[in-house]
């Protein structure tokens, strides 16, 4: 493993780190449990940005082997979104299956937070070298293709659930339409360019 | 000669933005920076710390509408607050308004509307004439949590008696500042400036309505609606409105604030009630801050008994 590797590794750790800390001396303000559920669902929202970057940083530097930590990234999104599931089942519903059942059906953004994490859970569960091979590249690429829908749904369970001020959202928004936009520019606009010359 | 007509949809010179406000945009984008750096902060160091002054409002009369809950602490009451006048997380109030009201300026409250003693008070006229009361009561805010907090005040009804209302006065409507050089949050449009609330008359003078001078024995800080504020404990927090400068009855239902920012998830009445959820959140439960457990949500927040008979005969799911 690289060096650069292992530090992003160590770095990733901290906001969990100091999430920990803050909380047992008394840091997160007169509402921790509401802080901490809030801060790991946006930490796995940065995460997941992250790695949306990772290619479009690879265009703009040809930095290619940076692609290498997309794997790692993409599994701190998972634990994050997993720390913040389970302080949403644990603290805010103590475990309570019907009062679960009941949230998921009858509150938009929470049927859509919980269908964004359950997205997750194949992604994860298919990050390893072993699965790459079983599924083949092509299928593997394909599955991986779910970031893209994870992304959008996150970002729709964060804006619904703002009560009024909704710049917050709206400024991950439009980072995550800056991040896919690269995308398609850079997958349509060559396309359209060989067909009008042709 | 140039006559200048004026153009249908051309703007009134009042929606133009406020040459002060325009000459002081670099302090507006300084206090823009301020809230967005102090929210991208670390939580330890975006929270200010407060710390229980000495009591300035001593031998206050003690109150039956009190309740033997504990109360929540001095720091939580005062660093935990939604007044988005002074940016919309709820750490921010108690950095930005440290300074709010300035002290150099008076505060005048108007009276004013269907009644037959109408006037415009300076603050300390204003309140002179009442006995000042401890009210320990429930908070519960819409979203969700709740507090016990040990307001110091008067009953909304003394002074109403005092305006005397006439007979087409069926509302009440109060209004909170609107100075953008002072509550740096108005100079974004996140809300209808300025805030506004309304009661019915009869939930006006109801005896548990109470307008809020102080808590835990001082002054009411800026982030908590110094130096005047409402308290309708039955109610979401929302309608205890803020930095009082202007009441007014009027014949009909006033539309607050929140009512306009959203009708669908706001109503005129607002009662803290279990059985009517948020459209996007659960009303049932909620949790007191400081507790681990969430604690189940009471019909009008506990005080049935005192305010339940306003409401007879009333579809509180229609009426929310």
């Amino acid at each position: 493993m690289s060096k650069l590797k292992i530090s992003i590794f160590i770095a990733s750790l901290f906001p969990a780190i100091w999430l920990t800390y803050a909380l047992f001396t008394n840091q997160l303000g007169a509402n921790p449990i509401e802080a901490i559920t809030r801060e790991t669902g946006l930490w796995a929202l940065r995460f997941l940005w992250i790695t949306l970057l990772i290619t479009p940083l690879r265009w703009l530097t040809g930095w290619n082997s940076i692609v290498t930590l997309r794997r790692m990234l993409g599994l701190y999104v998972f634990f994050y979104a997993t720390l913040h599931m389970l302080l949403y089942l644990w603290l805010d519903q103590f475990f309570d299956i019907n009062d679960i059942i009941k949230d998921i059906i009858k509150r938009p953004f929470i049927t859509i937070g919980f269908f964004t994490f359950t997205a997750l859970i194949p992604l994860a569960i298919t990050s390893n070298n072993k699965m790459v091979k079983r599924l083949g590249g092509k299928r593997w690429k394909k599955l991986h293709r779910l970031t893209y829908f994870i992304a959008i749904a996150s970002s729709v369970h964060f804006y619904m659930l703002v009560k009024q001020d909704k710049s917050e959202p709206l400024f991950y928004i439009s980072l995550l339409v800056l991040l896919l936009g690269a995308r398609l520019y850079r997958h349509y606009v060559p396309k359209m360019r060989a067909a009008s010359t042709t | 000669m140039l006559i200048r007509k004026k153009r249908l949809g051309e703007l009134p010179a009042s929606e133009i933005t406020d040459q002060q406000v325009y000459l002081d945009r670099r302090k507006f984008l300084n206090s823009s920076a301020t809230i967005a750096v102090a929210s991208l902060l670390p939580l330890s160091m975006a929270n200010a710390k407060t710390e229980l002054p000495e009591a300035t409002y001593l031998d206050l009369k003690q109150s039956p509408y009190s309740i033997a809950d504990e109360l929540t602490s001095y720091q939580s009451v005062t660093t935990y607050n939604n007044f988005y006048e002074f940016g919309t997380d709820k750490a921010s109030p108690a950095i930005m308004a440290t300074k709010f009201p300035d002290k150099s300026k008076p505060w005048r409250v108007t009276i004013e509307g269907e009644c037959d003693k109408p006037g415009e008070y300076d603050y300390d006229d204003l309140i002179r004439p009442f006995t000042l009361e401890e009210r320990i009561y429930r908070f519960r805010c819409v979203e969700g949590w709740s507090m016990v907090i040990p307001w110091v005040g008067f009953p909304l009804a003394d002074l109403i008696k005092r305006a005397q209302p006439n007979s087409r006065a069926k509302f009440v409507e109060f209004m909170t500042l609107y100075d953008p050089k002072q509550m740096p949050g108005q100079r974004r449009q996140v809300l209808n400036w300025p805030y506004t609330e309304g009661l019915r008359i009869d939930e006006a003078m109801n005896p548990l309505t109470l307008l809020s001078v102080g808590l835990y024995g001082s002054e009411l800080l800026g982030q908590n609606g110094a130096p005047i504020r409402l308290v309708v404990p039955w109610k979401y927090g929302f309608k205890s409105i803020k930095s009082i400068v202007n009441i007014r009855f009027v014949e009909e239902m006033p539309n607050s604030a929140w009512m306009k920012a959203g009708p669908r998830e706001y109503g005129f009445y607002s009662n803290v009630n279990p059985n009517v959820d948020h459209p996007r959140w659960s009303q049932s439960k909620e949790r007191r801050l400081g507790e681990f457990l969430k604690r189940k949500t009471e019909i009008f927040n506990g005080y049935e008994e005192q305010v339940a008979d306003l409401y007879t005969g009333m579809d509180l799911t229609k009426n929310f």
